[in-house]
């Protein structure tokens, strides 16, 4: 990567004492080719989804990063290979500076895992439908050990469903019994109820009503006020990535093609997606201002184009644009893949 | 005019009618009421959107309008019409007919309309022939036309794919493919474009719109987001422990809304831009089924609280081309509270 310029940039300084997640040439692709039969009979060949393709990241302590990009970017991706949940075809992932990525490194992340805990995107698929909310949200208390007196426990739970919104009679429920933001809700007080001190949130909110979601980021604001917790923050609205970002990144196509402290992104957006995504932004005020989708059709992570991906649908693509991958540079504050930028044409 | 079945279709007739809907749950405990006596319709080619606080009751009204309550849920009084007949008491095959080809249903959780262990094509082209007429060639060729119509790229060689090779967003795409595969009269749309990013958004809400205006759809639009909703609804009515606080044209309710907790709502959306501050929030929370306040259901939380809103239920009241169900619009009320 080119100079070094400025001091918010903390994902080209790996390493440094204060990241407390990083990650670095990150990379996990998915093989969905038809069955080998097919491909016989046929005549296809092997499909390869590149959901995530070499990217670099830091987080640091206390602080929110926040992942946007299209629907299929890859942004889920990244967060369940940070928690383990996937392995990584390539790159590594540290926590406070031990590798915990990959099988090598399984009885590292063992150990670090108990610290994170995960808000899944789609809260149904990940409350197990036969338990009352009560064990669910008990579950990492008693995993972690965190309290073994059962009366304890109890409170415990009851403390953290009104956190949420719910009321600790809610604990008796089973999860169909509720609504889908209200089961959200039991998933943040789940991850919450392991004490963790890295959280990953997948569209934490996308499921809330705009006053509960109010409440939810107020919450989770305080919390890292208060406990220093740090987040990967995942959510199509920008609007709240604004409001609870420390430091964005905009994906697209497994790659990250802008970083920059959340003031910066948004007051002076660099990328041509970036700023074609900003402007697609539905406006509430309905003063008549046209929103402009992004223009284009999101082209396939299996046959991402050569070259910039965002190629295809750029206004400023060029020849260079279309054969030669663009690299990160340090341009106004931000961290920019782009060709345009790099010459000093945009 | 008369249609297909040779029914009367009134010029002017609503699409969609729900008359005095009560959904209700019968526990063990005493009988819990998640849609409390609402009436409304949508007109043909008109977007209804419903918004509300978690728990309000929005899934529950698409359920029982499409025939999906899921026992012990179910309807405990009311009408609901669709094009003048009466579809909340027929038989289940009969429902089950009406829906897919006359209705449209795209549901808040993409895994429950999605069969994990069949392709994407197997549930699109199934769909397809089930309500239309086309032998598998056209079928699928259809159902290309559609993914891609909900912007799916690639969709010649997603389709053969399993739904958790899919994203959850695009999972989302593929479930409103299948809503509007049989070009429905009527598409209810339960968070339709939560799980996508703004630029699918847009793309289908611009296909749901295109919808309303080419084949005089109606649609009812359930959502939190209040952007899509100042975007695509032409009226709105926001829902309160299962009651409708307001219903009017989207400008009324989201600029001028009058019911005061359509104020908290609105003050409560994140913007882009300025000073980073805590986020407005309603205090409290919406109360448990089993213990809705009496009168007004959100007075414990209503800054503007007077004496009769815990003893009076308001009704839906005409106010400034809105209505809304609030004391303070009341000529008494009004005195009461000064
Ligand atoms: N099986 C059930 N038994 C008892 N109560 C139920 C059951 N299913 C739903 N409810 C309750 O019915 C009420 C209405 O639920 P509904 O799903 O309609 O809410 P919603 O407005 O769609 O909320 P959200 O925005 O969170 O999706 C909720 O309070 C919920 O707890
Ligand atoms: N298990 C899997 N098998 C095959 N492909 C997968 C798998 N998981 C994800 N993918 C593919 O990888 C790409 C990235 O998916 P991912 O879920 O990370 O997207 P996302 O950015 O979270 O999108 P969304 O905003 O819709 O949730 C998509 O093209 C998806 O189809
Ligand atoms: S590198 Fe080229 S194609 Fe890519 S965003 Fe920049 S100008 Fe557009
Ligand atoms: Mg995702
Ligand atoms: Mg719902």
């Amino acid at each position: 990567m080119s100079e070094t310029a400025h001091i918010p940039d903390v994902a080209r300084t790996p390493g440094k004492a204060t990241a407390l997640v990083e990650a670095q040439g990150l990379m996990r692709h998915f093989d969905v080719s038809p069955p080998l039969l097919n491909r016989v009979i046929e005549g296809k060949g092997r499909a390869v989804v590149k959901a995530v393709d070499g990217i670099d990241f830091a987080i640091p302590r206390g602080e929110t990063f926040s992942l946007v990009g299209e629907s299929g970017c890859g942004k889920s991706t990244v967060a369940r290979l940070i928690v383990g949940l996937y392995q990584p075809t390539a790159g590594n992932i540290r926590y406070e500076g031990v590798e915990i990525g990959g099988r090598a490194n399984a009885r590292n992340r063992q150990r670090m895992q108990p610290r994170m805990q995960m808000i899944f995107q789609d809260p149904y698929a990940s409350l197990n439908p036969r338990w009352r909310v009560e064990r669910i949200v008990a579950e990492p208390i008693q995993a972690r050990r965190l309290l073994t007196d059962r009366q304890a426990v109890r409170t415990r739970v009851g403390e953290l469903l009104t956190q949420v919104g719910l009321s600790p009679a809610d604990g008796e429920k089973f999860p169909h019994e509720f609504s889908g933001g209200q089961r959200q809700r039991v998933s943040i007080a789940r991850a919450l109820a392991g004490e963790p001190e890295f959280l990953v949130c997948d569209e934490p909110t996308s499921a809330l009503d705009v006053s509960v979601q109010a409440q939810i980021l107020n919450l989770m604001k305080t919390l890292q006020r208060k406990l220093g917790l740090t987040y990967l923050f995942i959510s199509h609205d920008l609007a709240v990535v604004y409001h609870v970002s420390t430091m964005v990144g905009v994906m697209y196509l497994g790659r990250l093609v802008e970083w920059a402290e959340t003031k910066t992104l948004f007051d002076n957006p660099r990328h041509p997606y970036t700023r074609m995504l900003l402007d697609a932004i539905p406006d509430l005020e309905m003063s008549g201002r046209q929103r402009i989708p992004v223009a284009g059709e999101v082209p396939s992570p299996i046959n991402p184009p050569p070259g910039c991906p965002f190629h295809p649908r750029c206004p400023h693509a060029q020849d260079r644009c279309r054969v030669e991958p663009p690299k990160a540079i340090a341009a106004g504050g931000a961290q920019v893949a782009c060709h345009a930028v790099e010459e000093g044409r945009i | 005019m008369a249609d297909t079945e040779g029914r009367d279709v009134r010029a002017n007739q609503a699409l969609l009618e729900v008359r005095n809907l009560r959904v209700e749950f019968p526990t063990r405990r005493g009988t819990l009421v998640a849609v409390d006596d609402i009436s409304f319709h949508i007109d043909p080619g008109e977007v209804l959107g419903v918004v509300g606080e978690s728990g309000a009751g929005k899934s529950m009204t698409g359920a029982a309008i499409i025939g999906l309550l899921e026992p012990p849920g179910r309807i405990g009084g009311g009408e609901i019409l669709l094009e003048g007949e009466r579809i909340d008491n027929l038989p289940y095959e009969r429902m089950r007919r009406i829906r897919g080809r006359r209705i449209g249903a795209i549901f808040q959780d993409p895994l429950t309309s999605l069969n994990p262990l069949y392709t994407v094509a197997r549930q699109l082209i199934e769909t397809i022939q089930t309500h239309l007429s086309l032998p598998e060639k056209a079928a699928r060729a259809r159902a290309i036309d559609l993914l891609k119509e909900v912007g799916i790229p690639s969709a010649e060689e997603r389709i053969d794919h399993y739904p958790h090779q899919f994203s959850g967003g695009m999972r989302q795409q593929v479930v409103i493919a299948l809503a509007l595969s049989a070009e429905p009269r009527l598409v209810i749309a339960d968070e339709p474009t939560t799980a996508l990013d703004v630029s699918i958004q847009a793309q289908i809400i611009s296909l749901l719109k295109r919808l309303c205006k080419e084949h005089g759809t109606a649609v009812m639009l359930v959502t939190h987001d209040m952007g899509v909703i100042a975007e695509t609804a032409d009226r709105v009515a926001v829902m309160y422990a299962g009651r409708i606080a307001e219903v009017g044209p989207v400008e009324e309710v989201v600029r001028r809304g009058k019911h005061p907790y359509t104020h908290g709502l609105m003050g409560s959306i994140p913007h882009i831009g300025g000073e980073i501050t805590e986020l407005t929030q309603i205090e409290g929370a919406m109360p448990r089924l089993n213990a809705i306040p009496s009168g007004c259901a959100f007075h414990p939380r209503c800054e503007r609280v007077f004496a009769r809103c815990s003893v009076d239920r308001p009704e839906l009241l005409s106010v400034d081309g809105a209505e809304v169900a609030c004391h303070l619009y009341d000529d008494a009320g009004r005195e009461a509270a000064d």
